[in-house]
């Protein structure tokens, strides 16, 4: 039923396995409170990445839905109840959304393995769990969205007032479906914001599902929109609409400088931007070896590499370096390819045909170009986008394949001498997402902490994760944080308000 | 209209589900007699009336140890009293300082040992949200406790003080996971953090006239935070927290996190506060007791102590207010809750250009509020507490009458039975009497005449107390004069005692120290611990 890393056989899978029962309930568009065809009468179809067959066809969004999805969104900023209830009143009924979404959440996680490949037993376990965590967090942040009152020169009172911004556009990349849903929509409703979000449209339908649960949870119509639909297309509308107020936004560094440039073009709305990755881990000379390379193998094998942070890069201090690769040889087997349904599979599909070919094409590249494919390298299954668990040695720092994101479960291993020297390796990309230090020594830790230019920096962790603490990339992996307090400023404007004052007893 | 406003402002300060009529009848529930039957303070016929059963049993009467409901150590009781009546509701375990050990005891090993501070915050958060959800579930019940224990109007206790509870659990759950420390810059090559941890075992001492609020805001924070618990309720007003405490156990707080002895300050109380093994000790209550609280704190082990203590805070009505308004907020801020307020506004200082209109509009105003049994829909006032509050407060209006102030109205006992007073109105006070200096902690209304503001700043500062301040007036320049210069811990500007979960209440001078509420109530349950280590060639400092 499984493929064990490279030594699997296609004759191995039996694909697709028997699902849970998934009725594809929401297909069409949500604005203003109500599900709608779109304007065109268009639909694409979404597809099972296990298969690549046609699971449902749903609306297609374009720019006159986009118009009036932001003319909902900012009706209901302007005039309806959202920005005005209490952030107490916010978050009651934020609890009751985050309620509702643990009431669903086997079919949740379904609709996400069915439409993205995602394990369906991590989707049950902790992805889906935690978007309600996610809005919980962010219902107790509502009503903690503090200004300040100022410390002027003169004879002056001044205080900020930290405002909703407004209508704001999401747009959600397909590898978290629900994740990044979440991450987005919770702060923006805390702070009082109403919004139109775009889910990928590789991955539809679990967004249409959650904005039916925020209807059930009383969200007031408008404050919550999504439009399906392509990049180009809406996507565009949307950060090109002079009705935007701001758009966050998660994907590709190459599609987030259009989504800079159109916000610059229209109204200078202003962006968010978590953008690609090729984070580097490093392994030290003083490193537990079998700990290093379930790490290592986390890092970039979770989610099938379909991870913004990836640990696509792992450079291992030369004393441990052979033995680290054996090691690593051994546990790649452990990353079972299967049906993300089965609950020993640890690797589902690639989501769609473009990603699989993607992966592979650069899996040819890094063979190419001489690296050394120790484990991996192929599809792993006759139908379907499913590909080997694939390891690199000897990879250079100039190889595509240590350059580029790959998006794939595809590690590119190289070796370092000193610290400095790994420290220059792992600074040496455009991009500045995360990073992995393994290592026992506090000296090592702290130093190498301060030197990489990242947003996050995970010391005998990976994927170390949690609502509090802030996420978001330096250098070419954009800017602005999603989760933690840092998130809701994303969604605030500041406001001072300045005036003068007599006889007062102290300034 | 104006009462109207008041509501609602009482409403939104108070309830947790945003504006909505207050203090309107629950429906046939109670069986409570309809609004057409108040009765004025005037008539006797509300008090000849037989009092409205309770409806509800009293469930918990023992100390609250270790998760469990234990007798005294003593196995001695003590009589909890219906201010209706005088008449014994229940026998209660009284705590001493044996109970007090075994309390400290239960707490200490709870937290040296026991799941509540190793829990992630998160979790934490998780149990405090279904505390809220099952107060939530027995509101009106827990508020019957309360009126039936203190004397308070039903309806502001089942409409505004118990969401308002339910309402500080949730705020408190919200902060659970966001307690951050700092990185903090240094000189030279170091790392620096500061750890925000829990300070230990909370001692924590609450008094009668808001017995639930005042659980809340003191225990809220001290859970959030990580801490454990012993609470001494006041001996007036024991049953509440039993109650909500044993939800608190059901919602899933392990046992010994929050111990509740009920007892008297000269002995539990005073255990309590000089108790070597408790960490920290917040008490509200007199100012004379808060002395007593911080020198045994001094005395023992150096616990660090936040007090929040009497008050006698000025209420200033400008010339240029509108005058029905502020009639109504003084009348409100005085004698809400019976005139047992820490922060009423009991000096209402009014410019001399509108005072003959005031005196003459808050006289018709307080004769014009319902006197009567709590429990009965409508009724804006019940009893004072028990019959020393009740006594203190007569002879206060005696010491007013024979000073030489002008009583307006009221001045007696309210009926033949049970502590109700009727609603009180002075003019012509002076600030060197002693109605216009001493807490009376009752529904005594003094009114004192103003010229100018720079006298009036200079008359409310002269008091010991700096708890609260009203400030009434339309012009912007005079509010932000008397915002800044007044000393004292809230200023309400055209509007009063809005008591948000987010705004931090507390006293300037002897009115208190630290803060309650809010952001600022978390640092009086947390420890900071900076942790140090060099970096070796940081790549920046």
């Amino acid at each position: 039923m499984a493929n064990h890393g490279s030594n699997g056989s296609s004759d191995d899978l039996t694909f697709p396995l028997e699902i849970p029962p998934a009725k594809i309930r929401f297909t069409k568009l949500f604005i203003g409170g109500e599900f709608v065809d779109s304007v065109s009468g268009k639909t694409f179809e979404t597809i099972d990445p296990r298969t690549g067959e046609t699971i449902a066809r749903v609306s297609e969004g374009d720019k006159e839905d986009i118009d009036l999805a932001v003319g909902a969104a900012r009706r209901a900023f302007d005039h309806g109840p959202w920005p005005r209830l209490p952030g107490a009143a916010r978050a009651k009924i934020m609890h009751k959304f985050a309620d509702l979404i643990d009431q669903h959440i086997e079919e949740l996680a379904t609709l996400d393995t069915l439409n993205a490949g995602k394990l369906f037993s991590w989707g049950k376990a902790v992805d889906i769990p935690s978007v309600a965590n996610t809005l919980r967090y962010f219902a107790g942040a509502a009503d903690k969205i503090h200004g300040q009152v100022l410390k002027m020169s003169r004879e002056l009172h001044a205080y900020t007032l930290l405002e909703p911004i407004g209508v704001v556009g999401l747009i959600i990349p397909w590898n978290f479906p629900s994740t990044m849903f979440f991450v987005k929509v919770s702060p923006a409703l805390a702070a009082g914001c109403t919004m139109v979000v775009k889910p990928a449209e590789q991955t539809p339908l679990s967004a249409l599902f959650y904005a039916h649960l925020a209807k059930e949870a009383g969200i007031p119509d408008g404050v919550i929109n999504v439009v399906s639909g392509y990049g180009p297309t809406a996507g565009a509308a949307l950060t090109s609409h002079m009705n935007v107020d701001k758009v966050s936004f998660t994907g590709s560094t190459e599609v987030g400088r259009k989504v800079m440039q159109a916000a610059a073009a229209s109204n200078l709305k202003t962006v968010s931007l978590e953008l690609g990755g090729k984070s580097p881990l490093l392994i030290f000379d003083d490193a537990d070896i079998d700990q290093a390379a379930d790490l290592a193998l986390l890092g970039v094998m979770h989610n099938k590499g379909e991870v913004c942070v990836a640990g696509s890069r792992v450079l291992v201090q030369e004393a441990i370096y052979d033995e680290f690769v054996k090691t690593l040889v051994e546990k790649a087997k452990e990353w079972v390819v299967g049906d993300p349904f089965h609950p020993n599979s640890r690797v589902g599909p690639q989501v769609n045909k473009t990603q699989f070919e993607r992966v592979l094409s650069y899996i040819e590249h890094g063979k190419r170009e001489g690296a050394t494919l120790l484990t991996g390298g192929k599809p792993a299954a006759e139908t379907g986008f499913y590909i080997q668990p694939t390891v690199f040695t000897d990879v250079k720092e100039d190889m595509m394949i240590s350059r580029d994101e790959i998006f794939g479960p595809v590690m590119a291993l190289m070796k370092f001498k000193t610290i400095e020297e790994g420290i220059k390796y792992a600074n040496n990309t455009k991009y500045g997402l995360a990073s992995g230090i393994v290592t026992k020594s506090l000296d090592i830790a702290n130093t190498v902490s301060r030197s990489i230019k990242a947003g996050v920096v995970w010391i005998n962790c990976y994927h170390g994760f949690d609502i509090d603490c802030p996420f978001g990339g330096y250098k070419m992996s954009g800017f602005g944080k999603d989760f933690g307090m840092e998130a809701l400023h994303k969604y605030l404007q500041t406001k001072a308000v300045v005036t003068p004052i007599y006889n007062s007893p102290w300034l | 209209m104006a009462s109207r406003t008041v509501s609602w402002l009482l409403a939104r300060s108070l309830s947790s589900s945003g504006p909505r009529s207050a203090l309107l009848p629950r429906g046939k529930k109670l069986g409570l007699v309809s609004r057409g039957g108040i009765h004025r303070y005037n008539s006797t016929a509300a008090a000849a009336e037989e009092p409205i059963t309770p409806p509800v049993t009293v469930p918990h009467t023992q100390l609250l140890i270790n998760g469990k409901f234990v007798d005294a150590a003593s196995g001695r009781t003590f009589q909890t009293l219906d201010p209706r009546t005088g008449e014994v509701i229940a026998n209660v375990a009284e705590g001493d300082a044996e109970d007090v050990n075994r309390a400290v005891a239960a707490a200490r090993k709870a937290f040296d040992e026991g799941p509540w501070p190793r829990l992630p915050a998160f979790e934490r958060q998780k149990i405090l949200l279904k505390c809220a959800d099952l107060v939530d579930k027995h509101n009106d019940e827990i508020a019957a406790l309360e009126t039936w224990d203190n004397g308070k109007p039903y309806e502001q206790a089942a409409k505004v003080e118990v969401p308002m509870f339910a309402r500080l659990f949730r705020y408190y759950a919200g902060w659970a996971d966001k307690i951050h420390g700092l990185t903090v810059p240094a000189d030279g090559p170091y790392h620096v953090q500061t750890l925000h941890e829990p300070i230990g075992v909370a001692g924590q001492i609450i008094p009668w006239n808001f017995p639930l609020l005042m659980f809340a805001w003191k225990v809220g924070p001290a859970l959030a935070t990580g801490n454990t618990i012993v609470l001494k309720t006041a001996e007036q007003t024991p049953l509440s927290a039993l109650y909500v405490a044993r939800l608190f156990h059901e919602a899933g707080l392990p046992e010994g996190v929050l111990n509740i002895i009920s007892g008297f300050g000269p002995t539990a109380g005073a255990a309590l506060a000089s108790h070597m093994d408790v960490d920290k000790l917040a008490f509200t209550g007199s100012t004379e007791t808060g002395k007593i609280v911080l020198e045994l704190g001094a005395k023992s082990n150096l616990k660090p102590v936040t007090l929040e203590l009497g008050g006698k805070s000025p209420f200033i009505v400008c010339e240029d207010a509108d005058v029905d308004q502020a009639v109504e907020l003084a009348h409100f801020a005085l004698f809400f809750n019976q005139g047992q307020c820490c922060c009423a506004g009991s000096r209402t200082f009014v410019h001399e250009k509108v005072y003959d209109e005031f005196v003459e509009k808050a006289k018709a105003r307080a004769s014009r509020r319902s006197v009567g049994d709590p429990f009965k829909a409508g009724i804006e006032q019940g009893p004072q507490v028990d019959s020393e509050q009740f006594e203190k407060i007569l002879k206060y209006i005696r010491s007013g009458v024979e000073c030489g102030a002008t009583l307006e109205t009221g001045g007696e006992r309210y009926g033949s039975k049970g502590y109700y007073v009727q609603p009180t109105v002075f003019s012509n006070v002076k600030d060197d009497m002693l109605i216009a200096k001493d807490e009376i902690f009752g529904p005594v209304q003094s009114i004192l005449k103003f010229k100018d503001l720079n006298e009036v700043i200079k008359r409310s500062n002269a008091t010991r107390y700096g708890l609260a301040a009203g400030v009434f007036t339309q012009n912007i320049d005079t509010a932000n004069t008397l915002i800044r210069a007044l000393r004292v811990g809230t200023v309400w500007v055209n509007t009063f005692d809005i008591f948000d979960a987010a705004i931090p209440f507390g006293g300037y001078k002897m009115s208190g120290h630290g803060r309650e509420k809010g952001i600022y109530s978390l640092s009086n349950y947390l420890q900071v611990k900076a942790v140090v280590t060099p970096l070796k060639n940081p790549a920046w400092l």
